[in-house]
């Protein structure tokens, strides 16, 4: 029987369990057999705790997010659970069905984790690096924004419009992110400007 | 006039992160199933329960959920067979679900969308114990709740036959029995259950039993201020009253909500399992089960992909990878 | 919202039509069931499917999709008629009084000054008759036929309760139900709330259905009201963040504009913006609109920004047309005239309408850059997924570019609730691989392209080279520092005008809030409606004191709210002429007999005194406006419009198609379906488990819904053979899909205009990457036009076909 060593793993683990609990049966009723009543043990015990707020929509729920390792120590943090905040007069500890799995979108299997590249015509990604992708747009906006920028318009009007490269900001960016984006989309002169409130 | 905000009534809190002692202790265990004699605990912890005011529940499934992230279980994903239901029954992976049904009044003519979550109702007097014949696999706390101890579970299947709710289900990959558990690890640190702690119209809140009663008839009230003239409690006695309970618009018909046992009791044959007879009935029951466990694992010629990745988890859970 | 979700425990009565609270804002609608368990207030929910709103709902009417206007019209017109109306509120709070040009008029569904050529009004007549002072003429006694009040009365009159039956396909006993209980709260002590979302806004008139529904709480007198207001419940944590912060085509943070090419110099732009109050003695506060704007100039360029060159007025783009609105942007690009499009955090391919159209267009670019913590489907829109991607790779030559980002859970900053409240969070996670927050990918771009134009020259390379980047890191801007920018700091001691001689601010300190800005360069702001959010006292938007006294739900000391900490807009309006709370309940703030005082922070001057300064402070008129002359494109007050795709004609014009303002480009006119082709009405929405296309990334959330479905009733069904559980296909004139059935006794046929109308529900969450099973979105279905005033596409009514189809071939 050719099983990987996982599933060999497990059915070593799972065979001890049917052994111990079938003596146990046969024991009929000796106490001592059985393993003693345990609860399971408090998951969140001596881990980080950090307040944000959810992602999703407009309610903006408090959460504690409860992760082994702290961020503010420099360290690297895994989050390990996400719920409610008690203190937050809005939500009161509660979440929805979507707030409470925020965990679970963190650790999402199709989070990115590195740039990647798709050539015209290509059936697939490439990985390429931050600095090589950042170059690739730089250079793609100042060719686009030097050879289309409208100066002026038919009347001579100076009207520094740029409408040949559009930008779609986001809907759950922070107001900080939205501002520093803001700065730099409006001073290369961009117009095809918006966010998810249009739609 | 308040200086802080009020207390949640859901009993949610914030969960400590510091070491705590367990307010759940193996002495405070009343009931162990297949065990005669269990010593009575020196003391008696305040009764508990869950309050699930189906008249506020908007069948949003944040209890599904806050459930599967702090039990850490993994359900499928299934498909959609034509109704909101999913999954589509209580699952090993899947300890709560809501159930809708759509009800037309014949009173009013008006339609009414029943939204009822599911679980174990935590019986004062449980079936699943009492019909167990694995010694510890499930036991009763003085508070009310009542858990399964997988690491002496069979799998045998008699505490689903046991459960006048049908709630139990056995894993087809460790073979064990999976319940709610009243999230017994929160509440030994003073904590409510995740369901609870989550629910954003506290259509279900956590408490003494004598609070939850309390305002399960002030929720009586409100309602039938609103017209439900049968609104009332569901605390079914034939189980000795639950630690999990209802308010219902119309108590007077559980059914209407998915099929909610009407009078729900325990099967005169699990009842009937006293003393000697208990004993042999065990002792055929112990060994058919242990074989067909056996079976089980080593006769199928197909693992699948779910399974084996479940097995995977199984495996690392337990070796605390 | 005007008001705070919390303030919703509050109300007497919710009104829950546009919108599906329970299931998209579960945690906010919380409050509605406080209210409910806690003062017996009542829930009444109106809608074209039996929500799970409606499940908890005290009474609930069905509506067909699109018809809305006609119902509120009809409200206001069974209030009028049955003198449920706050009087003393509307006389002296409202423009009722005011009187119209004798121009204005409206007939046959449309207004006066309609130019079919042109699909626009000519606005001139939809304003005031102005007095030889400058100021518009009244009648408080309500009997000129001119006024706003007769003219109301007048419009709303075609609205009868038969009317309304027969074209919203509301029962009339349902409707007339709802207008006994809405009708209560005309009362002072009475109070309604209305929550709304999308089911409002994505019409071809969605601006005028929030506008139908503020005019009915105006005439009740609750705007201004604890447990009051008009409350849109944003969709996204942070859009109203985004918008306040006016990352749109036309705006400039805190509502200022964008100028157009009409606009060529500063004095131009500003002499349309004096806005000069239309009543003696009122506020209009946005007389202060310079020094928001030349205090927005100095944040953006600094010392390049002078009085002497207009604070580099040329450096802003001026706009040939009101706005590059996603909806333009995307024909632009189909036709070619797009090469480079960013999408950060957006997911278009399946958020805009006519997803063959977004394919097409998409498929012209040159470079698309995606930024995202997950994988989209706009950035895979050239992977062929089978038949829920059907494209042909090799063909596609836009190149890709997908930036892996940070969450919320990884990131720090502030996010705007739907209530207006700053709040701060704090990163608890290390970010997956190389992924990167949004602020170091900005930066990092920006300084790469400005060494571009440093090294290479270019064209007008100004704006870039002089664009403030005053930080310790230019290459990862810190959070602080940027919300310290929006919040505006003094460029050199400012003098107090009410003590001189003393220094009100000292250069280099953070302003206090916008009241201290200034229009002659000597202050910089980001943003001026968030100004005071991280002043000399810290930063306020991290508070985290959950107090609440009098229980009145304001938390004045948790976060940050726009403006200036206010919780409640309008909330001088919550007292009456004296100043007396209309309801001693339901007080926010009072007059002393010196001052305003009270749970809230007043929305007008402190000392300003009632009955001479009116509540509606920014507005000219001192009013809130139940007429708004012609600051909209499709008229002054909200007439009943067709959706473009419909199953019967205007009866009030049966020319008309759709909105007769709305822009419609050639090819998409094309696209419009008859009901003759597609008998069928569809409308699109949210699921409680899932939210917009992100949670389809999640398992768990996957597990409690996983697959794509709609909606029918149980007759529609049976008309079309098609069983529960079963796959059936929907098509329409722009695409088709295909779904699992769900058949339900929650929707119902309607009756309209003597024709039977089915609804099909259409839900919204799936796609082709993920977690959960493969499906489409609504807007594969959904037509590319959009709402007059904003183009917010018409999502919510539109025509398709239904029918069995076989069972999906197993792979």
């Amino acid at each position: 029987m050719n099983i990987d060593l996982t599933r060999r793993g497990f059915l070593r683990l799972a065979g001890a369990g049917v052994a111990a609990t079938s003596l146990g049966a046969m024991g009929f009723g000796e106490a001592e057999a059985a393993e003693a009543a345990h609860v399971r043990a408090f998951k969140l015990t001596t881990t980080t705790e950090t307040r944000n707020t959810c992602t999703y929509c407009s309610v903006a729920c408090g959460i504690i997010m409860y992760s082994k390792g702290d961020v503010k120590a420099g360290e690297i943090a895994e989050i390990m659970h996400i719920e409610g905040d008690a203190d937050h007069p809005t939500n009161r500890g509660t979440l929805c069905p979507k707030g409470a799995a925020l965990k679970d979108f963190v650790k999402a299997p199709t989070r990115l984790t590195r740039p990647r590249y798709r050539a015209a015509g290509a059936t697939e990604f490439q990985d390429v690096t931050w600095d090589e992708a950042l170059d690739k747009i730089a250079r793609a906006m100042k060719d686009d924004r030097d050879a289309n920028l409208v100066q002026v318009n038919e009347a001579g009007v100076p009207v520094n419009r740029w409408t040949t490269t559009g930008f779609l900001a986001a809907s759950a960016t922070t107001n900080e992110t939205a501002w520093l984006t803001y700065k730099a989309v409006r001073s290369l002169g961009i117009v095809g400007f918006d966010n998810q409130a249009r739609v | 006039m308040s200086d802080t905000a009020p207390q949640p009534t859901t009993a949610a809190a914030n969960p400590p992160v510091q070491p705590l002692e367990s307010n759940l202790l193996p002495s405070d265990v009343v009931r162990i199933s297949a065990t005669p004699d269990v010593p009575q605990p020196t003391r008696q912890l305040t009764k508990v329960a869950k309050l699930i005011d189906v008249s506020k529940c908007i069948g949003c499934k944040a209890c599904q959920s806050a459930c599967v992230e702090w039990n850490d279980t993994h359900p499928e994903i299934g498909e959609n067979i034509g109704s909101y239901e999913n999954p589509h029954d209580l699952t090993p992976d899947m300890f709560t679900l809501m159930r809708f049904s759509e009800w037309e009044n014949p009173a009013t003519n008006e339609l009414e969308w029943l939204i009822r979550k599911d679980g174990c109702m935590h019986c004062e007097d449980p079936g699943c114990l009492k019909a167990c014949p694995a010694p510890g696999a499930i036991v009763q706390y003085s508070n009310g709740i009542v858990d399964f101890i997988h690491d002496n579970c069979i799998g045998c299947g008699y505490c689903v036959t046991g459960c006048p709710f049908d709630i139990p289900r056995i894993s087809k990959v460790d073979h064990k029995s999976y319940k709610c558990t009243l999230c017994s690890d929160r509440v030994a640190v003073g904590q409510g259950p995740a369901c609870a702690k989550a629910c954003p119209t506290k259509a279900i809140t956590f408490g003494t039993k004598d609070d939850m009663t309390a305002l399960a008839n002030e929720r009586v009230e409100d309602l039938k201020s609103r017209g439900y003239e049968n609104a009332g409690i569901y605390d079914p006695e034939g189980v000795g009253g639950t630690h999990v309970f209802y308010v219902l618009h119309h108590a007077d018909k559980p059914s209407i909500y998915s099929n909610l046992a009407e009078n729900p009791r325990i099967s005169p044959i699990v009842e009937g399992w006293k003393g000697v007879t208990k004993t042999a009935g065990m002792a055929a029951m112990g060994v058919a089960a242990a074989g067909a466990v056996l079976m089980g694992l080593f006769t199928r010629n197909k693992v699948e992909p779910e399974e084996e990745e479940a097995a995977e988890r199984l495996v690392q859970d337990r070796e605390g990878i | 919202m005007t008001n705070a979700w919390t303030d919703i425990k509050n109300t007497d009565l919710v009104i829950v039509m546009g919108g599906n609270a329970a299931e998209a804002h579960p945690c906010g609608f919380k409050w509605v069931t406080e209210a409910k368990a806690t003062r017996g207030a009542k829930l009444i929910v109106v809608d074209p499917r039996y929500t799970r709103t409606a499940s908890v709902s005290d009474y609930y009417a069905p509506i067909r999709p699109g018809s809305d206007i006609a119902f509120l019209m009809g409200v206001i017109r069974w209030c009028i008629e049955n003198d449920k109306v706050q009087w003393e509120y509307v006389r002296n709070f409202t423009n009722a009084a005011l009187l119209v040009k004798d121009g204005f008029g409206w007939s046959d569904g449309l207004f006066s000054g309609y130019d079919e050529e042109k699909r626009d009004y000519d606005k001139a007549d939809w304003d005031y008759q102005i007095g030889d002072d400058g100021y518009a003429k009244l009648d408080m006694t309500l009997q000129d036929p001119r006024c706003v009040w007769n003219l109301l009365k007048a419009h709303v009159d075609v609205y009868t309760p038969e009317f309304v039956e027969n074209v919203c396909g509301t029962p009339k006993d349902r409707y007339l139900q709802i207008c006994e209980m809405i009708g209560e709260c005309s009362a002072p002590d009475r109070v309604m709330t209305s929550m709304y979302a999308l089911g409002w806004t994505q019409h071809s008139k969605g601006a005028q259905n929030i506008r139908g529904m503020a005019m009915l709480q105006l005439i009740l007198g609750n705007i201004g009201m604890r447990g009051g207001g008009m409350n849109a419940l944003r969709g996204h944590s942070n859009i109203q963040g985004l918008t306040d912060l006016g990352l749109m085509s036309n705006l400039i943070p805190g509502y200022l504009n964008i100028p157009t090419e009409r606009e060529p110099d500063w004095q131009t732009y500003m002499s349309t913006r004096e806005f000069k109050p239309l009543r003696p003695g009122q506020t209009s506060y946005w007389q202060n609109y310079s020094k928001f704007m030349v205090s927005f100039m100095k944040a953006m360029w600094g010392d390049a920004a002078t009085a002497e060159n207009d604070w580099a007025y040329h450096y802003l783009p001026k706009l040939d047309v009101p706005t590059y609105d996603v909806l333009r942007m995307f024909e632009l690009m189909k036709q070619g005239q797009v090469n480079l499009y960013f999408c950060q955090g957006f997911n278009p391919l399946m958020a805009f309408p006519n997803r063959a159209k977004l394919t097409e267009a998409l498929s012209k670019l040159k470079l698309l850059v995606v930024m995202d913590p997950l994988e989209t489907e706009t950035a895979h829109f050239w992977e062929n997924h089978g038949q829920y991607n059907d494209v042909d790779s090799a063909s596609i030559q836009t190149e890709v570019l997908e930036l892996p980002t940070t969450c919320f859970a990884e990131d720090e900053g502030a996010l705007v609730n739907s209530g207006r409240w700053l709040q701060w969070h704090w990163p608890g996670g290390s970010p997956p691989g190389e992924a990167k927050n949004d602020t170091w990918i900005m930066a990092n771009l920006f300084q790469k392209l400005r060494k571009l134009y440093q090294d290479e020259g270019g064209v007008f390379p100004e704006p870039i080279l002089n664009l403030s980047w005053n930080y310790a890191d230019p290459l990862d801007p810190k959070p602080e520092e940027l919300a310290k920018e929006m919040n505006g700091r003094a460029l050199r001691d400012i003098e107090d005008p009410a003590n001189p001689g003393t220094t009100l601010v000292a250069a280099g300190k953070q302003v206090k809030n916008f009241t201290q800005l200034q229009d002659d360069g000597s202050t910089m702001c980001g943003c001026w409606i968030f100004s005071g959010c991280w002043n000399e006292d810290g930063n306020n938007m991290a508070r985290r004191d959950n107090s609440d006294p009098g229980d009145a739900g304001m938390f004045l000391n948790w976060s940050y709210s726009w403006p200036v900490n206010r919780r409640i807009l309008y909330n001088r309006a919550s007292a009456d002429m004296q100043g007396k709370p209309w309801d001693p309940d339901r007080k926010l703030i009072e007059w002393t007999g010196e001052k305003w005082e009270g749970y809230d922070v007043p929305d007008i001057g402190v000392t300003s005194k009632p009955g001479e300064v009116m509540p509606f402070i920014m507005n000219q008129e001192g009013t809130s406006r139940l007429f708004t002359r012609g600051m909209m494109r499709d008229g002054p007050f909200p007439t009943h419009m067709e959706p473009f795709e419909s199953p019967i004609a205007n009866v009030l014009n049966p020319k008309m198609r759709g909105n007769p303002v709305s822009r419609v480009f050639v090819d998409d006119a094309e696209q419009f379906a008859t009901s003759e082709e597609f008998p069928f009405v569809a409308t699109s929405y949210r699921l409680t488990e899932h939210f917009h296309y992100w949670t389809k990334h999640n398992k768990v959330n996957a597990s409690l819904q996983p697959e794509f479905f709609v909606e029918i009733s149980q007759e529609l069904a049976a008309e079309k053979g098609i069983t529960g559980g079963s796959r059936v296909r929907v098509w329409g004139k722009r695409g088709q899909v295909w779904a699992k059935a769900v058949v339900t006794k929650r929707i119902k046929p309607m009756q309209c205009d003597g024709k039977t109308v089915h609804v099909v529900g259409i839900p919204l969450h799936w796609g082709f990457m993920g977690a959960a099973k493969k499906g489409w979105g609504p807007n594969s279905l959904t037509p590319f036009v959009g709402d007059a005033n904003v183009e917010t596409p018409e999502f919510k009514a539109f025509l398709v076909n239904i029918e069995p189809a076989a069972e999906e071939p197993v792979a």
